[in-house]
């Protein structure tokens, strides 16, 4: 187990140097630089843009940089932001705590839903119930977050006036108020983010459910007379979750992506918030750091499903 | 009304025999827009009128959180490393600059006593110099004096190239000296009729030499003071997230009296423009929310819920289309749109003429910007003292129609005219931004009445505005027949702005076009003029210089004026608030109030 830890980690390496290298050239080869803002303004003159282009190191070649960046980042400095000239690993862990906080409740909230709907669909097949959750299923997923994420708002804040849909870091009550104006300023993005990844956990419950549920051991379970609930519970349920929680692992990475989206729609000050800034800013260490944080994600998160899957199914085995 | 009646009348006022208001009547009457009436007054010793907010409250506090929303986040505090509109505004929360600009253009004191006139001693009679007095009783947020000292140290550090400030345009080529604890002295090189630059407005911000004093130059990024600031505005710093939220608490030692009115304050980032302007006119959780780049026609149905108020102030913007009289298609020493070309049809003045007359600026101004700009002909608008009277617009077809004819235009098999061969077929170039494009789509339907046939281009912003020198889409590199933009004139006196006017600064290969002369277009009659308006101390017959350079570009249609833009924001109805178009929104935030 362990030699296979440390087999994969140092596999991990070079994709992660290669993931780097590629993002540092097409960020270095997109059109743009982080001070156009200063183009139209005369007030700046020429000679001070290029000044800062230079004390920045943007004129350098693009190999210089990346190595540059590189060996900065080794070292554990990740340089500084252009656009706030504060150092980059600060603007980070000031924004990580949000993104987990939502994207952390969204997940629960959507096991929540999607483990009691696809068992109980699965263990009805075709009957009502398991129709209507499929076609909210199909509904769910096929809806992105833009749109449920902009429809909520229309309606919960504008028609009803019921919750704000601007998220605020640092809520200005204490207490139980302070808990009450955080629910509600959190439910919109976290119902819109859980509910669409509920609709897709449905569905891959159901099917891992449905396989299981009529293997013969769930029969000679049946048989010895044990009560409904024990034989769905105990032993369809444990053995049918196997794939599921490797799944849930592996979606991890994809559910930070498309919080992007949610947190540009309800303000929320997250690192997804902060890629779209450091990006329409040009912000090449900011976008540098928040891409490869994401990168790592997935490695780390591919990683985890892997080992998971091992510890929950012992038929495989790391050698 | 002659020179000398005038003069007959502004002593009068001088006299107190007559008074501002019933002088600004009179010249109104003989066709002088206010703010030259009050320019007028003001070059000749007579105070200037104050064109901010009245303020009610009778005690500083008790207003409660003021709550504003800039959909662009701030992400630094430092005004002088303020790159954007949006760190400027958060900054002067904090900082206070000597003196700030109203809506009208007008100069009022902040930090300063007094603004220095001829008649007090503040401006010397060679326009070499002016004496700034600093306010008495001024505290910084910590409790130590305002003094010259800050004043004079804020000028070394953004005059120093190492600090890399985005302010230091104002401050190299001077210099300042302390004359005593709360005066300063400003020493020009040059005669400069516009003084105001240093130590005014978006870039005059005034630092602590006490917390800034060891990070000048190379070190500029590691002072503490850049995200924590201390300064001597309205509102003391509490926290700072780069990019989301930013709150503040009242200054009780603030240097007004009864001023501010509210107890905290936040300003929240992000988002979009539109859900901004929702945020404060249908669900009003938001007091404040600026630059409402956003179509008219959405607003109006945003304020039929009666929570909020749109605003709108003049600016310096201007939305215009550049016709391109330098061959685009012809490379000359690796540079397109070279001044060594010309356009085989566009240094044409006829063909010039005929696109100016086939713009329907009414049309553009009524459907796509409402209140957000206003139709013009002139480049510059505001303030009225140095706007044209003698540009006018016209949308007529069948004159340009006409022009073209006379001028051996015909139209061929396609409908397209051609004159030796050479085809009226263009290639107009902006931004990809909604209204600019439905206002390419109105131009190009005109033009096709014409027998003019437009190939319309857009640009990512991003792109199109970038001094990126391997990409030829830039809007500097003007690889196109016709592009549009918006450009700002940053402060109510055109001098800096229309140096796009002279033939110094034409973009080329050789400045990697970072030249402010996009058009390449030069005329030695308007580079006289500039020069001459940069020694000219006389207010009027500086004006008309300026204005001269102005109309030269847009009478030989080489410049075509779209709108004046106007700066929109959004408001809660109970919210008196004061923005200008000449210096940022908060520029006077201690006065805003809630009713």
């Amino acid at each position: 187990m362990g030699a296979y830890l440390l087999r994969r980690l140092l596999i991990a390496l070079p994709s992660l140097l290669g993931i780097s290298l590629i993002l540092f050239t097409v960020l270095a080869m997109a059109p743009g630089d982080p001070f156009s803002e200063m183009a139209t303004n005369p007030n700046v003159p020429p000679e001070v843009r290029e000044a800062l282009r230079a004390s920045f190191g943007l004129n350098d070649p693009i190999m210089v940089r990346y190595l540059r960046w590189l060996s900065n980042m080794v070292q554990g400095d990740w340089g500084f932001s252009f656009a706030s000239r504060i150092n980059v690993d600060r603007l980070i862990l000031q924004r990580v705590p949000t993104t987990l906080f939502v994207v952390g409740s969204s997940q629960i909230l959507a096991l929540c839903i999607a483990l009691p709907v696809g068992i109980y669909a699965a263990t009805r097949p075709y009957s009502i119930f398991d129709q209507v959750a499929n076609t909210l299923a199909f509904v769910g997923f096929s809806l992105p977050t833009f749109f449920t994420g902009l429809l909520l708002i229309l309606i919960f804040s504008v028609w009803l006036d019921w919750f704000p849909f601007v998220y605020r870091s640092d809520l200005a009550a204490t207490g139980w108020r302070w808990y009450w104006e955080m629910f509600r300023q959190a439910i919109m993005p976290i119902t819109v983010l859980g509910l669409f990844q509920a609709a897709s956990y449905t569905r891959y419950v159901r099917s891992a459910v449905l396989d299981v549920i009529r293997l013969d051991y769930v029969t000679t379970a049946r048989a010895k007379g044990l009560g409904e609930k024990t034989v769905t519970l105990r032993h369809i349920t444990r053995n049918a979750l196997i794939p599921v929680v490797t799944l849930v692992a592996l979606q991890m990475p994809a559910v930070f992506g498309g919080a992007i989206v949610t947190e540009q729609i309800f303000r929320i000050p997250g690192i997804g918030s902060l890629l779209i800034d450091a990006i329409l800013a040009n912000d090449t260490p900011v976008i540098m750091a928040v891409t490869f944080v994401f990168a790592c994600l997935v490695v780390l998160f591919n990683l985890i499903a892997d080992i998971l899957y091992g510890w929950l199914d012992p038929r495989i085995s790391f050698s | 009304m002659k020179d000398q009646e005038l003069g007959h009348l502004i002593a009068r006022v001088k006299e107190g025999a007559l008074s501002r208001r019933s002088f600004i009547k009179k010249a109104a009457a003989v066709g002088l827009a206010a703010p030259f009436a009050n320019q007028l007054l003001a070059f000749n010793g007579v105070a200037m009128a104050n064109a901010t907010l009245p303020y009610k409250p009778t005690k500083a506090g008790g207003g409660g959180p003021l709550k504003m929303l800039l959909w662009q986040a701030p992400t630094l505090l430092n005004p002088h490393f303020a790159s954007g509109t949006k760190d400027q505004i958060a900054s002067r929360i904090f900082f206070e600059p000597l003196a700030g600009w109203d809506k009208e253009g007008n100069l009022i004191p902040q930090l300063a006593a007094e603004i220095p006139t001829k008649a007090n001693g503040g401006l010397s009679a060679d326009g070499k110099e002016v004496i700034w007095k600093i306010k008495p009783g001024v505290k910084w947020h910590d409790g130590k004096p305002l003094t010259a000292d800050d004043v004079v140290f804020t000028w070394e550090y953004a005059a120093d190239p190492a600090t890399a400030a985005y302010t230091t345009g104002a401050y190299t080529g001077i210099k300042v000296e302390k004359v005593n604890e709360l005066t300063v002295k400003v020493i020009f090189k040059e005669p400069t009729p516009f003084w105001a630059d240093a130590f005014v407005g978006v870039t005059g911000q005034i630092l602590p030499k006490h917390h800034f004093g060891e990070y000048k130059g190379a070190k500029s990024r590691e002072a503490p003071a850049n995200l924590k600031p201390v300064g001597t505005g309205p509102y003391k710093f509490v926290d700072f997230k780069p990019g989301d939220i930013l709150t503040g608490e009242r200054n009780t030692e603030y240097h007004i009296a009864n001023q501010p009115h509210f107890d905290t304050i936040e300003v929240k980032g992000g988002g979009d423009a539109v859900s901004a302007a929702r945020a404060v006119l249908q669900t009003g959780e938001y007091d404040y929310a600026w630059n409402l780049q956003v179509e008219d026609e959405v607003l109006k149905r945003m304020e039929t819920g009666g929570r909020g108020k749109i605003s709108a102030v003049v600016s310096g913007d201007i939305e215009f289309i550049i016709l391109n009289t330098t061959d685009p298609w012809t490379e000359v020493d690796g540079e397109r749109s070279s001044v060594k070309t010309k356009h085989p049809t566009l240094s044409d003045p006829a063909v010039r003429q005929a696109i100016n007359l086939l713009i329907d600026r009414d049309s553009i101004q009524k459907f796509i910007y409402g209140r957000g700009g206003i139709a013009t002909a002139s480049f510059v608008n505001q303030p009225a003292m140095f706007k044209s009277n003698k540009l006018k617009y016209e949308f007529n077809v069948d004159k340009a129609n006409k022009i073209l004819d006379d001028a051996g235009y015909k139209k061929g098999a396609d409908g397209i005219r051609e004159k030796d061969g050479k085809k009226l077929k263009y290639v107009y170039q902006t931004s990809i931004n909604a209204p600019r494009q439905k206002t390419q789509a109105i131009i190009k339907q005109a033009c096709q009445r014409a027998g003019i046939d437009l190939e319309l281009k857009s640009v990512t912003a991003s792109v199109f505005f970038s001094s990126d020198v391997a990409n030829p889409d830039t809007y500097t590199k003007l690889y196109v027949d016709m592009e549009m933009y918006t450009t700002t004139q940053p402060q109510p006196d055109p001098e800096r702005f229309l140096n796009q006017f002279t033939s110094w600064e034409v973009a080329n290969k050789e400045n990697k076009w970072l030249g402010r002369n996009v058009s390449r277009y030069s005329d030695p009659a308007a580079d006289e003029a500039y020069k001459a308006a940069q020694k000219e101390l006389d207010v009027a017959k500086r004006a008309a210089l300026l204005i001269k350079v102005n109309e030269i570009f847009c009478e030989a249609n080489v410049i075509l004026p779209l709108l004046s833009r106007t700066r929109v924001a959004a408001s809660l109805n109970n919210l008196s608030h004061d923005h200008s178009g000449w210096d940022v929104d908060t520029w006077n935030l201690a006065a805003w109030y809630r009713s």
